[in-house]
């Protein structure tokens, strides 16, 4: 019965093919704007590590101004300063914690004939790639035990391995970097998380850095960090020991934390923390640590842009006006063949026959729009990638997997059903004989 | 006027008619808000930056060699910058306007960790600032060439002296915003520093920023590795010199790398470029939307026509002219769009209010609304015109045919 009732949908659709054509068109413009604007929504608000994201925890303290919060309304600072970063990592109450910032360096290649260049930098400790799950094409991070000793040792990113050793296994190879000789003990292999979920102070979507250093190293070689620093209370004195020691926040601290009653007790831990850094002083505010785990700290840091939600919304109405239409061409179309609707079920036809007859040839027009749909959302990611071209991050935003494939294509069939039931219904209610007598 | 007749057979046939309303209605709420949204972006762009924006240009230099003498490199660099020829004047300094990154501090008028302070950017220049940035000095003096300092990132101690822009001035002191000159504001609590100059503008790096207007110069040269030279060219001089001076710095010193050579024109569009691609975006979906409704209504009106074939017959062979028949379908849209639009503009207000409140957005003109009302009615009766035209073109005889 249902092959006759697409036999029936197409003989109907080409019966009026500009009608027909309007309403594809009508749901494939819909379903374009909403898919495209869902899409970059969706890799925005995405997991960038989902296998780890529950237990891996941001870690806040409130060691800002009496005066005023380091954020309205009463929101801790987002980084943290070098005295409590590193007091938590000597702590090491977690299972395992990273402490890292970010910097730039200036390689020296060994090739007299190439220019020294800048690249983006990361000092974190040993953990940082465990506990971020980083792949490896060669060797690995280095052992904890090279952040005790100062060991001059780096990771590097493929990228930047392809430009200095030609893509080839480089571990064990040296590297100048600002006058000071390294030793590579790892490459990176390809690795975006979207968003860069470690470290969003700076460009949240931008690329991960392309180098890592041991973070001992980089405080001793007295590195700045190139985020954000952000300070609430004048120094004491000039120089990087005064720097360290001060309450300017720019370093990230992360933890690793299984279930709820660790994190329970590494809350319990921080409170107690910061209750003793109270008696020497310090943390003149109340009370307000926080823990949050990577899609708390991605929802807390609001990293899906403004306009996005704003064009979200929009796109959201534009495709309900394209159903309205839809539903308005419809139910111009049934009623223009009620006289061959009232025939049919004067003939005998029932009316779930004819709610499915028509049911079906919407079905057929929604799957039309949704694949034109698809379509026109791939047209409406390149366009933005155009549009937004000066963001160098755009094109990480503009992949549309095979999740949304199949969310346009159901949102597409969804939107016709919907836009169909209405008409549907009225085609079913009109009397068997009403509109033969003027025939 | 046939409005009686009109809405008694619009309520005949209420759902069709109910079903167009409400799509001006969606449509008109979008677009008033996506005209506030471009209002306000386009607002936002057509700030002045407050200096000489076509002429000047600036790069970056990172010294990286163990022994590099930041000092010296600046000293040397900014002497041979400035000798030639075409070059107006250059300064080093932290960054420029709209950049993106650069240095904020908050000053007070009163010393003391209680005092309320006022976020300002900050720009560190030498005796040649002013004239670099080509900013308009409207008050005071600009500094001397004793009064610049060696600062460093990691000093504790501030300049003693500082020009505000205007905007700093009227925050500060909101009481006589015209007489900043010669007063003390506080920096990191205690340190004093005397205003000796106001200029008109001078943005900071930030455009998101509610203080982008407030700007702090201060005399002093920021010592470290890496610097940044802002330089001021004659008129069409900008293109020639920027790759002659780029490499001129490349060669001058081995343990350095120049990078980041940018003009102030790039460092706008870049900076404004979202802003910029949203307005298209936005003037796109407005645009598909209202073609969609358009089209929307000629299929609508289209059908209603053909329904009505033999009742417009009807009246024609009982005396009804062309025009009114004409008159009748345009008079029907007008009445549909009213309501609609009518439903749209407290829609619009509903939709601008939760975005005010959701994404801090200026609220909207009141005018948009009545604008987008002309405009929609205007496009109403612009696509139901065919098929009433068609209407009126239906002879009086086919009332007397069977269909």
């Amino acid at each position: 019965m249902i092959r006759y009732y697409i036999k029936l949908g197409m003989l109907g659709i080409r019966q009026n093919p500009i009608l027909s054509a309007l309403m594809v068109a009508a749901i494939a413009v819909g379903i374009g704007a909403c898919m495209t604007i869902i899409n970059i929504d969706y890799v925005m608000s995405g997991n960038p590590i989902p296998q780890r994201s529950e237990v891996l925890y941001h870690v806040q303290l409130d060691s800002w101004d009496p005066n005023e919060p380091a954020e309205e309304p009463n929101e801790p600072p987002n980084q943290v300063t070098y005295l409590d970063g590193t007091a938590l990592l000597g702590a090491a109450e977690g299972r395992r914690q990273v402490l890292s910032y970010r910097s730039t360096r200036v390689v020296q290649p060994a090739d007299p004939d190439v220019r020294p260049f800048e690249v983006g930098a990361r000092s974190a400790t040993a953990d940082f790639f465990p506990m971020f799950d980083v792949p490896f094409l060669y060797g690995r991070g280095w052992d904890k035990s090279a952040d005790d000793t100062l060991e001059q040792v780096i990771v590097l990113g493929r990228e930047i391995n392809e430009r200095l050793f030609g893509g080839e296994d480089s571990v064990g190879s040296t590297l100048t970097m600002n006058g000071e000789v390294f030793r590579v003990t790892g490459v990176i292999d390809d690795w975006t998380p979207i968003p860069k979920f470690y470290d969003v102070t700076t460009g949240p979507f931008d690329e991960v850095e392309e180098v890592y250093f041991p973070f001992s190293v980089s405080i001793a070689q007295e590195v700045r960090g190139d985020g954000n620093t952000n300070c609430w209370k004048p120094r004491d004195d000039a120089g990087w020991n005064s720097f360290l020691n001060s309450e300017c926040v720019w370093m990230q601290f992360w933890v690793e934390l299984h279930g709820a009653d660790e994190k329970r007790d590494y809350m319990t831990f921080l409170d107690a923390y910061v209750e003793s850094q109270k008696r020497l002083g310090r943390f003149p505010r109340p009370l307000n640590n926080r823990l949050n785990d990577v899609m708390e700290w991605m929802a807390d840091q609001e990293i899906v842009a403004d306009d996005v939600q704003v064009l979200l919304g929009l796109a959201i109405l534009f495709l309900v006006v394209c159903l309205l239409n839809t539903i308005g061409l419809l139910l111009a179309k049934i009623m223009r063949r009620s006289g061959d609707i009232s025939l049919r079920r004067a003939l005998g036809a029932s009316r779930s026959a004819i709610f499915s007859q028509y049911i079906v040839e919407a079905g057929v027009i929604g799957l039309g729009g949704g694949i034109i749909g698809i379509g026109l959302t791939w047209l409406g990611l390149k366009g933005i990638e155009i549009l937004y071209g000066e963001l160098e991050f755009i094109e990480n935003l503009v992949h549309m997997d095979w999740v949304m494939v199949l969310a346009a294509i159901m949102l597409a069939i969804l939107s016709a059903l919907g836009a169909a039931l209405y008409p549907t219904w009225r085609a079913c209610r009109i009397h068997p004989a009403a509109q033969l007598k003027s025939l | 006027m046939e409005f009686g007749p009109i809405w008694r057979a619009l309520m005949r046939n209420k759902t069709a008619y109910v079903l167009i309303a409400l799509q001006i209605a969606v449509t008109m709420a979008i677009m008033v808000n996506a005209i506030a949204i471009i209002q306000e972006r386009s607002r936002m762009m057509a700030r002045p930056s407050g200096v000489d924006e076509d002429n000047i240009f600036y790069l970056s230099s990172t010294g990286f060699t163990t022994d590099y003498n930041d000092r010296a490199a600046i000293v040397e660099d900014l002497d041979a910058i400035r000798s030639l020829p075409g070059v107006v004047d250059a300064i080093s300094s932290n960054t420029v306007p709209l950049r993106g990154g650069g240095w904020s501090s908050g000053v007070a008028t009163e010393p003391g960790e209680d005092a309320d302070g006022t976020g300002v950017a900050v720009y560190f220049v030498d005796e040649h600032g002013i004239d670099t940035f080509g900013l308009n000095l409207v008050a005071g003096r600009n500094f001397e060439p004793t009064e610049i300092e060696w600062y460093s990132i990691d000093s504790t101690l501030w300049p003693r002296a500082g020009i505000i822009s205007q905007d700093a001035a009227a925050t500060l002191f909101p009481d006589a915003p015209h007489d900043a000159v010669g007063k003390t504001i506080y920096i990191s609590n205690d340190e004093a520093i005397q205003i000796v100059g106001v200029v008109e503008r001078m943005q900071a790096a930030w455009k998101d920023w509610e203080g982008v207007e407030r700007s702090m110069l201060v005399p002093a040269f920021l010592e470290g590795s890496s610097t940044r030279y802002v330089i001021r060219t004659a008129p069409g001089e900008r293109d020639r010199l920027m790759p002659q001076i780029e490499q001129m710095l490349a060669e001058s010193n081995d343990g350095r790398i120049v990078r980041d050579l940018n003009t102030m024109t790039e460092t706008r569009h870049r900076s404004y470029s979202e802003d910029a691609a949203m307005i298209k975006l936005l003037v796109f979906i407005v645009s598909l939307l209202t073609a969609i409704t358009g089209l929307g209504i000629v299929g609508l009106a289209s059908f209603s026509v053909a329904r009505r074939t033999r009742q417009i017959g009807t009246r024609r062979a009982l005396g009804a002219s062309r025009p009114a028949i004409l008159r009748y379908f345009m008079l029907e849209n007008f009445m549909v769009s009213s309501v609609g639009i009518v439903a749209g503009g407290v829609l619009a207000v509903a939709l601008n209010i939760w975005m005010v409140q959701t994404f801090e957005l200026t609220p909207m003109a009141w005018y948009i609304i009545p604008a987008a009302m002309v405009v929609l009615w205007l496009v109403g009766q612009a696509a139901v015109y065919g098929p009433a035209r068609r209407a009126s073109l239906v002879p009086p005889a086919v009332a007397t045919r069977s269909v």
